[in-house]
């Protein structure tokens, strides 16, 4: 059983406070991930997690186990590097063997741990070469296995796939899920890519400035953003979002341009509110080339001159201009279009967002 | 003749060019080592010919025999000398190679209060010549009663080094990436073992490299040694080669055969330490 819960986690370097007192639980083989902007301190946090940073405040427990003051080696956890950190000096087996060996497992024990990772990671033909015979995704296989071979409480991750290319990535990220799946133990995921966030994590904790924006499921983060951070943050194209002042019955814009109060926020906001309002690309669609999942009384239609396409194949970006700025919309199916023409948007505003424009957070309650 | 067969032409004749060049540049740096091994081989009157006599025409190794046949019949105690070298070069490299670690190493990982000031001051020290410390330091040898001693000489030396040996191993560790070290403690490392088990290791190329400049230094030293050494309590090999020199003649030739001694057991140890020499051993740690 490890459960691995953050209280009041704080790191200063002198005066500079960089994670601020915060709270989290890990269920246990839950996998977690931290998703931010550099600088978030999601690795600083990672790093305190596996106790190669000291920490400043609060109290880290692993496995209902305080191990504020515990050596790494002593917290029964591996990490996977984004730089791999591979032995260099060693084989790959050695490399995979290098916890047991430091453990003084006998060497019978010792190889049939190596040969379970090896198979599992399908490493066995690599076994005998260096790291620096090694393909990128190979040395990134090495890595996890050196982090299986322990048989740890706790994986912890930092941001392993950011060296690979997209391609790779994308393999590779598959490969983590399914190793999740097989290992079953509490993994704790660094990643400035909310894709791989989004693809990976039974939950997301999406951090800004050393403080938790929010922390939720895949599905409610990306519907239901508590902050305007965070809408901003998750999904991509990313959400749209543009300042407005609430009047009679309406969301006016900077530029005089307006859309009706959604029927949802009508009873949480007052005229003359300054508010954020959100809208994602999935939610703006040319008419027939969207699909619509709300409420069709709250669908509003205005017609926009395009300014760029971004065309994908399955799925075209429109750009078009609302407001002196440009709205991107997501066209499913699409048809050919070019700049300057104008096209009938739907508006589906039971999907829209209102943050508050002082505080940030959303004004759904 | 078409382009490519002058091109060809043209390569060859560059390849032979650049061989020729550095046939004459290997000559001119070999060429003092094999005047001494030659002189050591020949009468007095061949090496002072002039012109100079190229192709050595008595050769016998009358020299090296006299040297070793003891004082009184033209032997010196080399033996002793030997010792006295071997002794102090290995017991001052090894010290220099430990406190070089340990500052190297504190250097490369830990940032602390006037690190930059501490690190220029150690390089100041080799802007002093050695032949300008050597009266002050005989002084203070002398109120201190270790002149011709082994530790007197071990003493300096090791200061001499230490500077050197910290410059050239902290640049080491700084390649040995920090992620290992890391890796290493989440593996089950103390900090102790992560440093023999990985990071020693991979900066070996640089520490054999400091080793051997510092035992090359102790070996060869002439300023220092001739002032603070006596007898054949503490003389090294450099000091001994003025045992050649009398009021009014040099022995040329017993001299030579002398450094052709002292530079024999230089020569095995370079050969032993250059395999580990290899550098590029971190490649593949982390990304390429």
């Amino acid at each position: 059983m490890a459960i691995v819960s953050l209280k009041k986690l704080t790191k200063r370097y002198g005066s500079m406070e960089i994670v601020h007192g915060i709270d989290l639980d890990v269920a246990d083989r839950e996998f977690i991930a931290l998703v931010g902007p550099s600088g978030c301190g999601k690795s600083t946090t990672l790093r305190m997690i596996a106790g190669l940073e000291d920490i400043s405040g609060g109290t880290i427990e692993i496995g209902e186990r305080i191990v504020n003051d515990l050596p790494p080696r002593s917290r029964n956890i591996s990490m996977v590097f984004q730089s791999y950190a591979l032995y260099p000096h060693m084989t790959v087996r050695e490399n995979l063997g290098f916890s047991l060996k430091i453990a003084g497992a006998p060497k019978e024990e010792m190889d049939r741990r190596v040969a379970e990772a090896s198979a599992i990671l399908g490493l066995d033909a690599l076994l005998e070469r260096r790291p620096s015979q090694l393909s990128g995704g190979q040395r990134q296989r090495v890595a996890m296995g050196r982090a299986i071979v322990r048989d740890p409480d706790v994986f912890l991750f930092d941001e392993p796939l950011s060296n690979l290319d997209a391609k790779l990535r994308t393999q590779m990220r598959t490969e983590i899920k399914k190793l999740h799946a097989k290992v079953k133990s509490t993994v704790i995921y660094v990643t400035h890519d909310q894709v791989e966030a989004m693809t990976l994590a039974d939950r997301i904790v999406i951090m800004r400035d050393g403080y938790i924006e929010q922390v939720g499921t895949p599905d409610e983060v990306f519907q239901r953003p508590a902050t305007r951070f965070v809408a901003g943050f998750i999904g991509s194209p990313p959400m749209n979002l543009q300042e407005a002042t609430v009047a009679d019955g309406k969301v006016v814009f900077a530029g005089g341009q307006s859309l009706p109060l959604p029927i949802r926020f009508k009873a949480k906001v007052n005229v003359g509110d300054k508010v954020v309002f959100g809208l994602r690309p999935d939610d703006i669609y040319p008419a027939g080339h969207g699909l619509h999942s709300g409420d069709a009384a709250d669908v509003h239609d205005v017609e926009l001159p395009v300014t760029v396409t971004e065309p994908l194949g399955n799925e075209t970006l429109v750009f078009a201009e609302f407001d002196r700025r440009d709205w991107v919309s997501r066209m499913l199916n699409p048809k050919p279009l070019k700049a300057g023409d104008r096209v009938a948007m739907h508006f589906d505003l039971s999907q829209a967002h209102l943050f508050s424009a002082e505080t940030g957070k959303s004004l759904r309650a | 003749m078409d382009a490519n067969a002058s091109a060809r032409l043209k390569r060859r004749a560059a390849t032979i060019a650049h061989r020729v060049g550095l046939f004459l540049a290997m000559l001119f740096i070999c060429l003092p080592g094999i005047w001494i091994v030659l002189s050591s081989l020949r009468p007095t009157v061949e090496i002072l010919a002039k012109p100079p006599i190229w192709i050595p025409q008595q050769v016998s190794l009358d020299a090296y025999v006299a040297m070793f046949s003891g004082v009184g019949k033209g032997g010196i105690p080399v033996l002793d000398y030997f010792r006295n070298s071997l002794i102090i070069s290995v017991t001052s490299t090894v010290l220099a190679i430990a406190i070089g670690m340990a500052g190297g190493y504190a250097f490369a990982r830990y940032r602390f209060r006037g690190k930059s000031a501490m690190f220029l001051g150690l390089m100041l020290t080799r802007t002093v010549p050695g032949i300008a410390l050597s009266l002050p330091l005989f002084f203070v040898y002398a109120r201190l009663d270790i002149i011709d001693t082994h530790f007197g000489l071990i003493l300096a030396y090791v200061a001499l080094n230490v500077p050197f040996t910290i410059w050239l191993i902290d640049g080491f560790f700084r390649q040995v990436p920090k992620d290992l070290a890391e890796a290493a403690q989440i593996d089950g490392c103390t900090r102790w073992q992560a440093f023999w088990q990985v990071e020693f290791p991979l900066a070996g190329p640089g520490i054999a490299s400091a080793g051997i400049f510092a035992f090359l230094t102790s070996w060869n030293e002439f300023a220092l040694a001739s002032q603070l050494t006596r007898s054949i309590n503490s003389k090294t090999l450099p000091v001994g080669l003025l045992d050649y020199t009398a009021e009014f003649t040099i022995d040329w030739r017993g001299m030579c055969a002398l450094a052709v001694v002292m530079i024999i057991p230089a020569l095995i140890l370079t050969f032993i330490v250059q395999k580990h020499l290899v550098g590029g051993l971190t490649s593949g740690a982390v990304k390429g």
